[in-house]
């Protein structure tokens, strides 16, 4: 799947990450991210995925992958072996969202999660107004086969940070495809994007 | 039932080729420092060398194949060669594309020198004569073909189990004959298990009062011996789950149990049927030497670590595991992934889902045929 939206955040992204970085995506899918940024930013990089017929994909464009499972976290990968660790729209369906945080940090000299807002206010009004779980054309499933099972809101993924006390570099929000102020993100944003440094950046 | 040597995607009747090298002043000097002279490697190939000598790909086979890997020997065969699925015009390994070589081991017994050739020094069989080798004794004499064969670099060498094992000392030896290596059900080195396994087998054939000291050729062989360290190996290919898939508990002959020594299960029934089909085409000996060689396999040792291995290699690496695979499970093979990734190489590492065992390899074709031929696509594409 290609569409405009995830274009729109391959661009976000690619704008954080410099020319040539060692690149690390986690739930890479098929391996467009990776490819839009090895086409925009000659990135060097791997991608992981769970999903055999992704593996699949990535190896016939030429992409390195990894195929595994990230809720076993990376503790085969070396410390800051990476300048970037990217998560995109995977943070809501790992089991273990605060081992990955920790681990893409350590990996990473920076890491790059993004994910759709929770908060976004017409998710809030389908709870509010019509008492039912939400579905959404970024969050298009039902309560019982979504395969998201950790969604939050962009002021939790914050709280979250603080308390794994992991800086935030930047914030991006955007809303469809136009980027909003982060001050008004939590309510408006349909998707946002963090960029994190990573633990043993900065020390050294 | 059809012409099956001419049916589409097959490459037909093969006709094995040969090549000699190796002089007195000019041996071969093997890992233990020996030298052996002359050698003579068998092997087949498919396809056609391009203009430019940049579309050959080398398969390594495993400890009990041989270079007969797709096609037909004669009209009249009834099996094509061990992975036909993968190899032929239109197949994974597209011969309409690429042009395919496999060779015969050193070592093993189907025309390459090995224990079973004849020492020109005195006219008899090696025997136990024969030199001890290695994985990386192998690759050496596949580089005299390859050299022979006139091809500088080959787009990929590719092999499941021992010839995983041959793809990687490829990658390491030498790192400018390769463009990618794609490394099936492999491990960085035997483990204690692995070498357990095959200690066992070697002393099946070893206590067969026919092996004699290796020297048998011309007598009565020792095939009990042999056959049970088939069937010993065959157990380690397979999995409990496809084990019990294919026989459960079932009696072969019976419904019920007799309570007599005619009661024969259908798993007996068949390691029976596979230990007395390999002794018609395998050498003792050869399995002494070829099970050694697997033994001493272990790139930690030999280049200091698994990283240090891998630092000079240059290729693009596919390296794949199956799950189910107990004998070099998925662990060792990421093993070499992580290695790979810390050196900063290329690698992609797929974990196959499939519950044949480490015979998988060879059983699970489409899948596998898939994974590579886009791999390869892409590779030879740039």
């Amino acid at each position: 799947m290609h569409t405009n939206l995830s274009e729109r955040v391959f661009q976000e992204i690619a704008q954080l990450v410099p020319i040539g970085s060692r690149v690390l995506d986690l739930g890479c899918a098929e391996g467009d991210l990776l490819d839009y940024l090895s086409r925009t930013k000659q990135v060097k990089g791997m991608g992981v995925d769970i999903d055999e017929k992704m593996v699949l994909q990535c190896v016939a464009r030429g992409i390195s992958v990894f195929q595994g499972n990230l809720d076993e976290g990376l503790r085969d990968y070396q410390t800051a072996s990476y300048d970037y660790v990217i998560l995109s729209r995977t943070l809501q369906v790992v089991h273990k969202p605060v081992l990955i945080l920790k681990e893409m940090v350590r990996v990473g000299k920076h890491a790059i999660v993004n994910f759709p807002n929770f908060g976004y206010l017409p998710i809030r009004l389908q709870l509010l107004l019509k008492g039912q779980m939400p579905v959404t054309s970024s969050l298009p499933f039902q309560w019982y086969d979504t395969p998201n099972i950790h969604l939050c809101t962009k002021k939790d993924f914050r709280n979250l940070c603080k308390e794994l006390g992991i800086p935030i570099l930047k914030e991006i929000d955007l809303w469809n495809s136009k980027r909003i102020p982060p001050f008004v993100g939590n309510l408006f944003a349909t998707e946002v994007c963090f960029l994190l440094q990573g633990s043993s950046n900065g020390k050294t | 039932m059809g012409n099956r040597t001419t049916q589409v995607g097959s490459v037909g009747i093969v006709v094995p080729k040969e090549f000699t090298f190796g002089t007195s002043t000019d041996p071969l000097t093997l890992e233990s420092g020996r030298n052996l002279y002359p050698i003579t490697v068998r092997y087949e190939t498919y396809g056609t060398l391009n203009r430019e000598k940049s579309n050959a790909i080398l398969i390594l086979h495993a400890f009990s194949g041989d270079a007969h890997v797709a096609g037909y020997k004669t009209e009249q065969d009834r099996y094509p060669g061990w992975w036909d699925p993968m190899v032929g015009p239109g197949k994974p390994f597209d011969t309409n594309k690429y042009f395919v070589i496999c060779s015969n081991v050193l070592g093993g017994c189907q025309g390459t020198t090995g224990p079973s050739s004849i020492n020109p020094a005195t006219g008899n069989p090696y025997g136990l004569s024969f030199p001890l080798i290695t994985i990386g004794d192998m690759v050496k004499v596949q580089r005299y073909l390859i050299d022979h064969l006139g091809i500088e670099r080959l787009l990929t060498v590719v092999g499941g189990s021992m010839g995983g094992m041959q793809a990687l000392e490829w990658a390491i030896t030498y790192p400018d004959r390769v463009r990618s290596a794609i490394v099936i059900a492999a491990t960085p080195r035997l483990t204690a298990q692995g070498i357990a396994f095959n200690a066992v087998g070697r002393n099946a054939i070893t206590s067969d009062p026919n092996w004699n000291g290796g020297n048998y050729y011309g007598k009565d062989i020792p095939s009990r011996g042999l056959s049970i360290a088939r069937m010993v190996g065959h157990i380690t290919y397979l999995s409990e789950q496809s084990m019990h898939d294919k026989f459960g508990r079932r009696l072969q002959n019976r419904e019920q149990y007799g309570f007599d020594f005619n009661d024969q299960f259908a798993v007996e029934s068949y390691l029976e049927y596979q230990g007395d089909k390999f002794v018609e085409r395998f050498d003792a000996n050869s399995y002494i030497y070829i099970s050694r060689a697997m033994d001493y396999f272990n790139l930690d040792e030999k280049y200091g670590s698994l990283e240090a291995a891998f630092r000079r290699t240059r290729a693009k690496f596919l390296i794949v595991s199956f799950t189910s695979d107990w004998l070099y499970p998925p662990k060792q093979s990421k093993e070499m992934v992580f290695a790979l990734m810390k050196e900063g190489k290329d690698v992609s590492y797929a974990e196959l889902d499939c519950p044949y065992g480490h015979d998988s390899f060879l059983i699970e074709t489409e899948r596998q045929g898939k994974l590579y031929s886009s791999f390869l696509e892409n590779l030879y594409a740039h």
